[in-house]
């Protein structure tokens, strides 16, 4: 039951993380250490005469979890920005909600520092 | 005057980080909040304070520098992880940082704190204790009885993961609607305890953290020994909730927001798990037939993953290949295609 599908589908999708995760820093993510050192661990695993290479199998397992953790993580602080990151309402926008307004108080109110 | 006494700082954000076992991956002590805060006040978030984050290896193993100053646990022991891949995987979480560091985005580094400082003070035994806890109480095991749907879906999904497992350790699992829970026989507990303790105290904490997030013992099992994907190990954990979405509609603010943070704590156990458990050494295969092999296997201790061929080694192994009669000194200009002629593995 291990639908991993293809390598080449999980490779282009940990390009497409690094690729957001380095958008804001502006640097390129050709020169980050995780993309040189997933190239690497792609080219050493590709080559192999082996039907059912179990190293290669592994490679591609972990490379698909990452790829599964990068996207995760993403999705869920983008989630938590749209849906739980604005905090609450101020007390005049909640009195807005309902057609009411704050009254002035030149003098401040009395318990207020 | 009640009102604005409850309002609270910075908005309600801080109230769902969630750290994990009062564990935070931040460095050093948080900054006090002032003197005339309300009641609740929420720690202020640090700020990204470095701009460059880079791996170095010490004698302990790979250490994480945040520009010039090295990565300390929270309670102030050195940073230092076995494996190359984890440090990479590591410093990506705290270069991906931006603005504030949100510590409940890198599990991968709590994960790694939690090893390193164990601060619940848990050895081999206790950990192996609270993961096959949940063997009681397995999710794929205990069963509903009504509706007809979720119990023929239970059944086509679970089913087959149960017997995968009994398969594979040799065991009678079985799965029960019984308020009590399945009877998981005494032989099959001893054989899964001794199966987990073969594993090392790092990949017994990623273990266990998965177990914990999960769920279920069968699943967990079935995601380290590369049964499952994480997704798959996922939606089986949530199935009975998959199936209620399905039938009364998502809400994404709550349980996409769930099933991506399950999917992340998830993802991130299982990577360390292998991470930590793995040894690898590379082993050129010749064509003479003379040896092969890969040997990966699992570590008493954590051992470095090298799965990479040095430059000089495929060199030398392309010559080997192509001219054996020929003086190994003897310059030879090879287009890069004939290394698809070497078998590595």
């Amino acid at each position: 039951m291990a639908a991993l599908g293809s390598p080449l589908r999980t490779w282009r999708g940990l390009l497409r993380e690094l690729r957001y995760l380095n958008a804001a820093t502006g640097r390129p993510y050709r020169h980050t250490a995780a993309y040189r050192y997933l190239v690497k661990a792609f080219r050493a695993h590709r080559v192999t005469s082996e039907k059912l290479c179990r190293a290669q199998h592994e490679l591609h397992f972990q490379a698909a979890t990452y790829l599964c953790l990068l996207r995760s993580i993403r999705e869920h602080v983008a989630l938590h920005q749209e849906f739980h990151g604005k905090g609450e309402r101020s007390v005049e926008e909640s009195a807005g909600l309902v057609g009411l307004k704050l009254p002035q108080q030149p003098g401040g109110k009395g318990w207020e520092p | 005057m009640w009102r604005s006494c409850l309002r609270l700082r910075g908005g309600g954000r801080h109230l769902l980080n969630c750290p994990r076992g009062g564990l935070t991956a931040s460095r050093g002590p948080v900054p006090k909040p002032p003197a005339h805060a309300r009641a609740y006040a929420p720690p202020a978030e640090r700020k990204r304070f470095y701009q460059n984050v880079s791996i170095t290896q010490g004698e302990a193993g790979f250490e994480i520098n945040l520009d010039h100053r090295k990565l300390r646990t929270p309670q102030a022991k050195l940073f230092t992880v076995p494996s190359e891949a984890l440090a990479v995987a590591v410093a990506t979480e705290w270069d991906s940082q931006q603005d504030t560091i949100k510590t409940y985005t890198m599990h991968l580094t709590t994960l790694c704190n939690t090893s390193l400082d164990n601060p619940t003070q848990r050895d081999k035994d206790q950990l192996i204790w609270a993961a096959a806890k949940f063997l009681d109480t397995d999710t794929v095991c205990c069963r509903v009885e009504e509706p007809e749907t979720l119990v023929e879906l239970q059944r086509n999904e679970w089913d087959p993961v149960i017997g995968w497992a009994e398969r594979r350790y040799g065991v009678k699992i079985g799965s029960s609607t019984s308020i009590m829970g399945p009877s998981i026989p005494a032989r099959t507990r001893e054989v899964l305890v001794s199966h987990l303790a073969s594993y090392n105290t790092w990949a017994l904490q990623g273990i266990e953290f998965v177990v914990s997030q999960l769920k279920s013992m069968v699943l967990t099992l079935g995601l380290i020994d590369l049964h499952l994907t994480v997704e798959q190990a996922v939606l089986l954990s949530r199935l009975e909730e998959a199936f209620q979405i399905q039938k009364w509609g998502n809400v994404e603010w709550a349980h996409d927001y769930e099933l991506q943070d399950l999917r992340a704590r998830t993802a991130a156990g299982a990577l360390f798990v292998h991470l930590c458990s793995e040894s690898s050494a590379v082993k050129h295969k010749l064509p003479q037939g003379a040896d092969s092999g890969w040997p990966v296997g699992r570590d008493p201790e954590p051992a470095f993953l090298t799965p990479f061929l040095p430059a000089l080694g495929r060199a030398h192994l392309v010559h080997q290949v192509c001219a054996p009669g020929v003086d190994p000194g003897h310059q030879l200009v090879l287009p890069i295609v004939d290394l698809q002629e070497v078998d590595v593995m």
